[in-house]
């Protein structure tokens, strides 16, 4: 049975070229290509999870600028309408300014014009008093000398004046 | 269907006509008796040559080194020395006896006693072989990673990582458990050692057929490997399994017997290990031979009955190759699954 009894010489060399191989590889070999795809996995799920949070940023930022635009738009049209409004304000307050104003010139003319008026009639009657009174005075003067003279000098004065006054 | 099974008839039909050049020498070969037993034994165990094959009745060998340690002190010299029964320094090999096969040297006394043999016997040299080609193929593996860091391999080093990867993750850490790192590269080494050893194993011309993993002082490292992985770095709980094992008292007390069967056991996995992957590659190489001798036995027999048997024997080896292709592939990962099966045992926490 010299197959079932392990051969010493053999043995030795097996234990020696087995123990150099193994230590070899388990030194060089195996866990250097363990490592490698190990590390390769992990490289492949970081970049895979670098890429779904880029799409996921993308998204974002997509979402963002669709925000953005939408709010600017609206802004926009905010501010065109607020325009517009402040136009049209602006223009009515001109126009009302304007009309306020024309009136208070046309009142002020006529507030005017009626003072002149009013001072020109309190001038005339002033003058008419005062010449009523000079010519109650003249006429008083004569009066009782010449009935006749006198009526004369009140007609002729009453036209001058009536004359001076038209 | 039709089409195929024509294409297979031409083919026999050619493959038989071929054969039919051979039985010149065939009838040659008759007028020597073929000692099969001979033949496949001297194949399967070491030798002190590397046998290639004969030419023109002219062996082709290429002779190995002997190397002895006798009472004369360390010897050195190569093995055609010893060809033909010559003696050399006292040393000749055996042709009989308890050391057939083997060097010997008589002492003093006149008996025939073994010298320590270390001899680069074939299957030293078959197994430094084995051991290059390991080396080579995981180093340029472990290398192609180096240069190419965070790419996938193609081709052969694709072959090896998913290989790698798959006893790693498959067989090892799923085996194993979580402790399975320190036990990891032991665990691969093994198994593309036995894998690497097996292929070659299965070359019929030179540099492979040398008879390793069938051979059990191979077998028999491997497995004290295993047995020194598993019980050296066992835990407390699976020596307490071990020597007080839970089961009824009465099978522990007074005579400890589930203890003993337990005790027994850490040594007889190891051996099983030992013996299936010695018998299976050893069983492989015998059939295959068997089968090929199968052809000179029957050259005798007459020209007919020795082409039906070279076909049946080629189909039987073509099939018998296949499966021990197969066979080299399953010991390897049956091994390294039962190591790693053990090694977790030995691992438990209650």
């Amino acid at each position: 049975m010299s197959l079932l009894t392990p051969d010493s010489g053999l043995l030795f060399w097996m234990i020696v070229s087995f123990g150099i191989v193994l230590v070899v590889l388990s030194k060089y070999g195996f866990p250097v290509i363990i490592k490698a795809v190990e590390q390769r996995k992990a490289y492949i799920d970081n970049s895979l999870e670098t890429a779904r949070q880029a799409n996921e940023q993308l998204a974002n930022i997509q979402a963002e600028s669709a925000r953005i635009l939408a709010e600017a738009k609206e802004k926009q049209s905010a501010i065109l309408k607020e325009a517009l409004a402040e136009k049209e304000q602006i223009i009515d307050e001109a126009r009302q300014k304007a009309v306020a104003e024309t009136r208070l010139q046309v009142e002020e003319a006529a507030r005017r014009i009626r003072e002149e008026k009013e001072k020109a009639i309190r001038e005339v009657r002033t003058e008419i008093a005062d010449l009523s009174i000079a010519i109650a005075e003249k006429v008083m003067k004569e009066k009782i000398s010449r009935d006749k003279e006198h009526q004369q000098i009140i007609d002729r004065l009453l036209d001058e004046v009536s004359f001076s006054k038209s | 269907m039709m089409k195929r099974s024509l294409i297979n008839r031409v083919i026999s039909v050619a493959f038989i006509l071929l054969l039919g050049c051979l039985p010149t020498r065939g009838i040659q070969a008759a007028e020597q008796t073929v000692d099969v037993q001979e033949i496949v034994f001297s194949h399967i165990q070491d030798a002190y040559t590397w046998h290639i094959t004969e030419w023109n009745e002219k062996e082709i060998s290429i002779p190995l080194p002997i190397i002895v340690k006798g009472e004369q002190g360390w010897d050195c010299f190569l093995s055609s020395r010893l060809h033909g029964g010559q003696t050399y320094h006292n040393y000749y090999i055996a042709s009989e006896g308890e050391y057939a096969g083997k060097v010997v040297t008589k002492n003093q006394a006149g008996e025939e006693v073994r010298p320590l043999d270390f001899s680069l016997t074939k299957n030293v040299c078959g197994l430094f072989l084995g051991c290059a080609v390991l080396l080579t193929i995981i180093l340029s593996t472990a290398k192609w990673y180096q240069r190419h860091p965070n790419q996938v391999p193609k081709g052969f080093v694709g072959m090896i990582e998913a290989v790698v990867v798959y006893i790693h993750d498959d067989v090892i850490k799923d085996t194993i458990g979580k402790d399975y790192k320190p036990f990891a590269s032991y665990l691969l080494t093994v198994f593309f050692f036995i894998l690497v050893n097996n292929l070659m194993g299965l070359i019929p011309i030179f540099p492979g057929g040398a008879n390793i993993t069938g051979n059990i002082a191979i077998t028999f490292v491997l497995a004290v490997g295993t047995f020194i992985a598993t019980n050296l770095f066992a835990t407390k709980q699976y020596w307490k399994d071990v020597f007080w094992p839970n089961v009824p008292i009465y099978l522990k007390l007074p005579l400890p017997i589930m203890p003993f069967v337990e005790f027994f056991g850490v040594f007889t996995k190891p051996f099983a290990l030992m013996i299936r992957l010695f018998a299976n590659i050893m069983a492989g190489h015998t059939i295959i031979l068997a089968l090929t001798c199968l052809i000179f036995i029957t050259a005798s027999l007459g020209v007919a009955i020795n082409t039906g048997m070279t076909v049946v024997s080629v189909l039987f080896c073509i099939f018998m190759n296949c499966l021990e292709l197969l066979v080299a592939c399953l010991q390897a990962y049956i091994f390294t699954l039962l190591s790693a099966n053990y090694i977790g045992l030995a691992k438990v926490k209650n």
